[in-house]
C-alpha cells in the first residue's frame, strides 16, 4: 500500500448529544448536574467579549448569579459510547448558539417551570419552527409545588398532541434518566416516520 | 456581526482519507500518536489544546472550556491538526444521531444508570 500499517490508534469511540433548553431557572444546570459524571461545566469561556454582558433577572427565581452561556454536562455510557448534555443559554441574542448546540443532537428536552410557563416559550418555539431536533417538553415539579395538571399545560403551551409532555425532578437521577430516555423514545418514534411531511 | 463563531458549521478534510467530519461540540478528538517536540513547537494555545486531547478522549466543547479557548478558535486550531494528522477527529460511527441502534445503545446504558 505505500506506507507501513500500523496499529489502529483510533479508539472508536463516539460520542452523542442531548440539549436541555428552556428559560432560566427552569432547572437545566440542575437536571445536567443529576446525571452528569462531572459538575456542570460552565462555558462562560467560551463567550467572546461582545456577547458579554449581564442580562436582567427575571423576576420570581431565586437565582443569585447570572448564568451567561449554557453549560454542559457527560455520561460515559460504555468503552465506546459518551453521552453529552448541552444546556442552552436563554437569552434570545444568544439563538446562532442554539443552532450550534443542536446540530447533530439525538433529541432535546424543553424544560418548564409551571409558575413561568412563559420563560420556556421561546425554547418551544424554537423547536417548533426553527430546529429539526425531535424535542419533549418536562415539568420540572420543584419539590411537589408546582401544578400537575398537564392538561392544563399541554393547552397553556398550545402544544402538538404528538409532543410528550412528562414531570421531573430535576435533583434526581432515575427521574431525570426518565426524561432523558422519554425524548430518545421520541426521537425513535419520529425517526420512524417514512415521511416527515409536516416540518 | 460577521464572523459568529457559533454558527458555522466547521467542516475540516482531514488527512490522507479526505473524508469531511463535522466538528459538532460534542465531536470527539484524540491524539494517535504523542508528539513532545510537535507540541513545543506549537503556540500556547493550540499547544494546551494538544495536550489536553492527549491526556484523554474529550469532546470539543470540553477541550474549548478547560483550556479557556472560545468555540470558534478552537475549531479552528483542531482543525489545523487535524489536517495534519496531529489530532484525529472522531468519525461518526452511524450515519444519523436518530440512527435506532444507536438510540437504543444509549437507553441501554442510561437504564444501567439508574
Ligand atoms: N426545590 C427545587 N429546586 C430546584 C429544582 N430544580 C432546580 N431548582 C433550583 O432552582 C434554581 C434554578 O435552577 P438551575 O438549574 O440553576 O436553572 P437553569 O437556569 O435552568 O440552569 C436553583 O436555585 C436550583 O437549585 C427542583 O427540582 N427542586
Ligand atoms: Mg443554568
Amino acid at each position: 500500500m505505500g506506507y507501513i500499517s500500523s496499529p489502529d490508534p483510533l479508539p472508536h469511540a463516539t460520542s452523542a448529544k442531548i440539549v436541555v433548553a428552556g428559560g432560566f431557572g427552569v432547572g437545566k444546570t440542575t437536571l445536567v448536574g443529576a446525571v452528569s459524571e462531572i459538575p456542570p461545566v460552565n462555558t462562560e469561556a467560551w463567550m467572546t467579549q461582545a456577547a458579554k454582558s449581564v442580562d436582567p433577572l427575571a423576576t420570581g427565581t431565586d437565582k443569585s448569579t447570572t448564568t451567561v452561556a449554557m453549560d454542559f454536562g457527560r455520561i460515559t455510557l460504555a468503552d465506546d459510547l459518551v453521552l453529552y448534555l448541552f444546556g442552552t443559554p436563554g437569552q434570545a441574542r444568544f439563538w446562532p448558539m442554539w443552532d450550534d448546540l443542536c446540530r447533530g443532537a439525538s433529541g432535546a428536552l424543553v424544560l418548564v417551570d409551571t409558575r413561568r410557563l412563559d420563560a420556556s416559550f421561546p425554547a418551544v418555539n424554537y423547536f417548533e419552527n426553527d430546529s429539526d431536533v425531535p424535542f419533549v417538553v418536562v415539568v420540572n415539579l420543584f419539590d411537589g409545588e408546582q401544578s400537575h395538571d398537564l392538561a392544563a399545560v399541554r393547552d397553556a403551551l398550545r402544544l402538538d398532541p404528538a409532543i410528550p409532555l412528562i414531570t421531573c425532578d430535576a435533583r434526581r437521577r432515575a427521574s431525570v434518566v426518565h426524561a432523558l430516555t422519554t425524548a430518545l423514545t421520541h426521537t425513535m418514534t419520529r425517526a420512524g416516520r417514512t415521511a416527515p411531511a409536516a416540518r | 456581526m460577521s464572523g459568529n463563531p457559533w454558527v458555522r458549521p466547521y467542516f475540516v478534510t482531514g488527512g490522507r482519507t479526505r473524508a469531511r467530519h463535522r466538528l459538532f461540540v460534542h465531536t470527539l478528538v484524540t491524539v494517535p500518536r504523542f508528539d513532545p517536540g510537535y507540541a513545543s513547537r506549537l503556540p500556547p494555545e493550540a499547544r494546551s489544546l494538544y495536550e489536553r486531547a492527549h491526556a484523554a478522549v474529550q469532546s470539543v466543547a470540553e477541550l474549548s472550556a478547560h483550556c479557556g479557548i472560545s468555540l470558534g478558535v478552537t475549531r479552528v486550531l483542531l482543525g489545523d491538526m487535524a489536517a495534519r494528522d496531529r489530532v484525529v477527529i472522531s468519525p461518526e460511527s452511524h450515519a444519523s444521531p436518530y440512527d435506532p441502534r444507536l438510540l437504543e445503545r444509549i437507553i441501554d446504558g442510561l437504564h444501567q444508570l439508574a
